[in-house]
This record gives structure tokens, sequence and C-alpha cells, in this order.
């Protein structure tokens, strides 16, 4: 969370920091601490003066953009299947790649599932899609002693209702960190 | 946090009596049309001012529960004696059609207690012998009241009278059903009011949903109560470290012990029948599998041994074997195993799964979650290999726990978008719910005979 915070704050920075070594206005100083990302502004005289953005590297692009899917901690799961959905594939690379990174971070992995079904059952399925999730991670490089799972079953719903649309979100495991 | 929500579990002295009067009420669905017509009669009071208790008002209901009797309404009774002895014209009577009336006198006694008298009467027996019947008993011709089918009195203070209503319930239901009676039992389930800081409730309440009790709040969930066989304690499954723990606690002494916290599941507690051994659902070695636990020693066996999902443990009535359900076979289904030979063989085989399967007190058969076309119900199955019958219409049955005589079945389903407990005759024949005023209620289990 705090790396994710330094590395956005240092995206918005660096090109305000050029632009305002560019300019001459005197209140240029407070520039830095703006939060804009524009990268034109108007000068006295009606001079525009440009900047280009800074040129990152592709690690540095995935590092903002895993920086970004880790603000999201819950992915979803189809009726009775443990399966992880292709499009959380890179949901979870982000955050097993922050785990390989912090390997003194540990995570907790709960897993829910919907109302059908009876509870005992649930609590193995939850297992099941907690231990799913966890398997991925580990592949990913993540170690198992990062990785603790909880299954909670049918027992903490997000949503309440007995509905298709209730239903899709509780099936779902949740990284806690 | 997790810490501190723990450190905020409220742990309650047990019988600490729960808000104003009772979160379930029973209402009754379906059913009836078999029911056995009964003049329940009510009881004459011999003191002075208000009669202190309507005993007939909870034995009426008591049996109209039971799904096989049903009390005439009290406008429809021709007269109200308060024993046989006042019954004039025993004819009037059985044109009611009545297979049984049942009398009762209550009279005040010093120190705040009273003499309870009643008699069950069988009319037609009445009609004929006019209230004496001579019998031939050691060559002596003499006068017997076998018509009088039992008469029974004692003596009860106040906070007494709702039980001895029920013990009356019993006499007249075993009396006339040949089956002992369970209104004298108790059912524990989870209750979850989502407003509140520690939204799950450990309940305890007469089986009618009266006196209920909160046995422990939590911040985290609470699962799978079951009573031990001398019905003095409940296990179940706390979450209150972050975790699924199983704890045993005895309700009257409010005493609390943890019984297992084994990495990953720690589910599903069953206690056996003798009370010695806890069957349970642990994960700790990869998949959920069943295990047995000697309670004393805490010595675990391995009961079952699959990569995929083994649990819902229960015992048999003779406690040689469990029947659990597995998804060995693709599906979950119930499947039965022999705990000396570790024998599995499979019991179900109609819809698309069963699950949650509960051998019958007489051991001769299962009642199961059945999952049909999408919708789970409420069906039973007699053993080895009877057809399976579907007992319930709601929606999204769970947890059935049968009564201890067998008659009736409570479960968890769920109602306007809420989950709350139903009954189900073991016939299918009588249907009620008891709805919670609030919140949601589900995990219901049956007590032993109190």
């Amino acid at each position: 969370m705090q790396l994710n915070k330094v590395v956005k704050a240092l995206a918005f920075a660096i090109p305000v920091l050029a632009l305002a070594a560019c300019s001459s206005t005197p209140d240029a100083d407070s520039d830095t601490t703006g939060t804009t990302d524009t990268q034109t502004s108007q000068d006295r005289r009606g001079v525009e003066v440009g900047g280009a953005d800074r040129m990152r590297s592709p690690e540095e692009q995935r590092q903002q953009r895993y920086a970004e899917l880790r603000q999201e901690t819950t992915i979803y799961f189809d009726f009775d299947d443990s399966g992880i959905r292709s499009e959380f594939a890179e949901l979870l690379s982000a955050h097993a790649d922050y785990l390989v990174r912090n390997p003194s971070v540990s995570v907790v992995i709960e897993g829910h599932t919907d109302e059908r079904g009876t509870p005992e059952y649930n609590i193995a399925l939850g297992e099941r899609r907690a231990k799913a999730v966890g398997d991925y991670m580990r592949n990913l490089g993540v170690q198992s002693s990062q990785i603790t799972t909880v299954s909670y079953g049918e027992e903490k719903p997000v949503a309440r209702g007995s509905n298709e649309r209730a239903w899709s979100q509780n099936r779902r495991a949740v990284l806690v960190y | 946090m997790k810490r501190l929500l723990a450190g905020l579990l409220v742990w309650m002295a047990a019988f600490t009596a729960f808000g104003q009067g009772s979160t379930l009420e029973i209402v009754i669905t379906e059913g009836q049309d078999r029911a056995r017509p009964l003049a329940i009669v009510p009881f004459q009071w011999l003191g002075e001012g208000e009669r202190p208790y309507d005993f007939a008002e909870v034995i009426a209901a008591d049996l109209t529960r039971s799904g096989q009797f049903s009390p005439l309404a009290r406008n429809q009774l021709p007269a109200t004696p308060g024993k046989d002895t006042e019954i004039a014209d025993y004819s009037r009577w059985a044109r009611l059609g009545v297979e049984a009336v049942l009398v009762g006198e209550v009279s005040p006694l010093s120190g705040n207690r009273f003499q309870v008298t009643y008699e069950l009467i069988d009319p037609l027996r009445g009609q004929i012998t006019g209230g004496t019947a001579q019998a031939m008993v050691d060559g002596e011709l003499i006068n017997s009241n076998d018509h009088i089918i039992e008469g029974r009195s004692s003596v009860v203070s106040p906070n007494q009278f709702r039980q001895y209503a029920h013990r009356i319930s019993d006499v007249v239901y075993e009396a006339l059903t040949g089956e002992r009676g369970a209104f004298l039992t108790r059912i524990a389930y989870v209750y979850i009011d989502w407003d509140a800081e520690n939204p799950y409730h450990l309940m305890v309440s007469d089986y009618d949903g009266y006196n209920e009790r909160v046995l422990l709040r939590s911040p985290e969930p609470l699962m799978s109560p079951t009573w031990s066989p001398d019905g003095n304690k409940v296990a179940y499954v706390s979450f209150e470290n972050g975790r699924p723990e199983i704890f045993i606690q005895d309700i009257y002494t409010t005493q609390r012990e943890k019984l297992t916290s084994f990495p990953g599941i720690n589910g599903s507690p069953a206690w056996s029948p003798d009370g010695t051994k806890m069957a349970m659902v642990l994960s700790k070695d990869g998949a959920p599998d069943i295990y047995v636990m000697d309670i004393a020693s805490r010595r675990l066996t391995k009961v079952t041994d699959h990569w995929r999902i083994d649990t819902e443990p229960s015992w048999t009535p003779d406690g040689k074997s469990l029947v659990f359900t597995s998804e060995r076979g693709g599906r979950a289904q119930v499947y039965r195993v022999d705990l000396d030979t570790k024998r599995v063989n499979r019991i179900t085989f109609e819809g698309e799964s069963n699950l949650g399967g509960n051998v019958t007190p007489d051991g001769n058969g299962i009642v199961v979650v059945h999952r049909a076309g999408g919708l789970f119900h409420i069906a039973r199955q007699d053993f080895p290999r009877g057809n399976l019958q579907v007992l319930t219409q709601t929606s999204l049955d769970e947890s059935p726990s049968i009564a201890p005589n067998g008659s009736m079945i409570i479960y968890s389903t769920t109602y306007r978008d809420r989950q709350v407990l139903a009954l189900v005759s073991m016939d299918g024949r009588f249907r009620a719910r008891l709805p919670a005023r609030e919140g949601e209620v589900k995990a219901p289990a049956w007590s032993p005979f109190l």
C-alpha cells in the first residue's frame, strides 16, 4: 500500500518537476506540490511551454499498473467452482509480484461462497477457492509461509438477498494483508 | 483490528434472558388434512379470581404442531367439564368425531403451588359403558374406568407451568400414538442480527421458540451447533479467533472449552450416541476428511481419506458407522462408512446431489438436503436403498435436524430473502414456518429428550 502511494506520487511529481524547471514564473516553487499532471502551462506572455512524458521502462509501467491493480483485493468465482477466471489472472499476478518482492509481507486469503448448498459443504468449497488462489500465487513464486487461507463459507455475505446478483458478489476470495 | 474485534467478543452467561419475548414464532403453513380431531377442554380453575395459567392453550398448540392432531376450537366444545365425573353425556362428545377429550383441574395449594389434575377420555368407550364398565379381575366382577385413557396429578409452581403443559402434551401424544412425545425438547440455532456490533448469536430455546436464551455473541461467524446426548452441552464452530475452531459449552454452567484448533477447517462436530467421541471435519492434511476424536483423551482417528471433499458426518444410533457427504463420485452424495472396517458405501443416487445426511433416530433411514433442477429441498430415504421422498417445497433448504422421536424435522430455509427456520413432519404432510421477527436464523439443532 505504502509503496503504491510512492509510485503514484512519483508518476505525478516527475513531469511536474520537469515542467517547473522550464518555467520562470515566480510561484514556480508551489507548482512542485501541485497534483496536476498536465503537460502544458500558459506563460504570462502567451508562450506555451510543453514537456514530454519521461520515458519509463516497461518494468516501471508494469509496476504502476500492478500498483493500481492491487487496490482491488477480491476475485469472483462461478457457481460451485473454484477455478480462477482468466479475467483475474493479472490481478493475482500483481499481488504475487508484490509478495515476491516483499518476502516479509504475508497475506490471508479468505474463501467465501453464496448461500446455496449446505453451510458445511460451503465451508469446504470456500476453502477450495482460497487454496486455489494460494496455489496460483505459489506458482508465481510466492512463498508458502507468506500465505494463510481461511474459509468462511456462506457465513459472511457482502451482498444479501437470494438472487443471482447477490450470489455472484458473494462467491469470492478476498486477499487481506 | 481482528484481535481488537475478538477482544470485543461478548460471551454471555448462559440463560440470561434475551430481550423481550421470543424471536421465533410458529406459523403453520400446511397440513392437518389427516390430523385427528381432539377436544382439549380449558382446565377448570378451582381457586379465587383469574386462573393462573391456560394449560389447555399450550397443550392444544403442541398437539397441533405435531401435525398429527387438530384440536377443536373452544367454541365448538359442548361443555367445559373439569373431570370425567362431570361429563354428563359422552355421546355429545362422541358426536364431535373426536378421538379423545382432555379435561383438567387446577387448584391452589399453600406457598404459591398448584395441584394440576387431568384425564384423557375416550368418548366412544364412555358412550358404550356409560362411564362404568365391569370387568372380570381374578374371577371377580369389578367396576373399571377403561374409558379413561390416562389420568394424572401433580404439584407445580408457576415457573413450571409451561414445562408441565408440555409434559401433559407428551403424555397425551404417547397415549394416542404409542410414540414418545418431543414437546419437552429444545433447539439450538444461530441467530444473525446484521445491525448489531456482535451480529452472530448462538441461541437455545424451547422447541416452540419460547424461553429463548443467548449462549454466545460474537463479531465473527458461529456455525454448526450440535447437542451432547445428555442434552447438557452444545458443541459448535466459532471464528472468534479469525479461524474456525470447535468449542464445547455447558448450557447450564456456561463453562466453555476449545476442543480443536487445527490448521484449516475445524467443522461439522457431531457427538457419538454414547457421548464419548466427537466426529468432525478437518482439512489439516489437505482435503476435508472425516475424523473421530475421543473427547477425554483428544485422540484423533482418521475415518475417511480422499482428495475430494468429505464433510457432514452423522452417527447411526448404534455408534458403529457414520453417514457423510462426499464428492468422491463427482457431485456431492451421501455415503456411509463402517467405523471398524472403514468400508464406504454410497447411499444416495437420485437428483443432482444430496448433502447433509442425518440418520433418523430409529436408524432406518436418512434425511438429506436434496438438489434437483438447481433447487434444494429436504428429503428422506429409507435404508438401504429406499426411494427418495422430497418433503418440502420451500427454497434453499438446508441444515435439517430431526426431533428425538423422529416425528418432525426442523431445518433452515429462505423466506422473503431471509433465512428462517421451518418444520416439516417426517411424512411431509405438515409444514410450519418459524419466522424470526428480524435478522436471520439458521443451523437449527434439535435436542435429545430432556
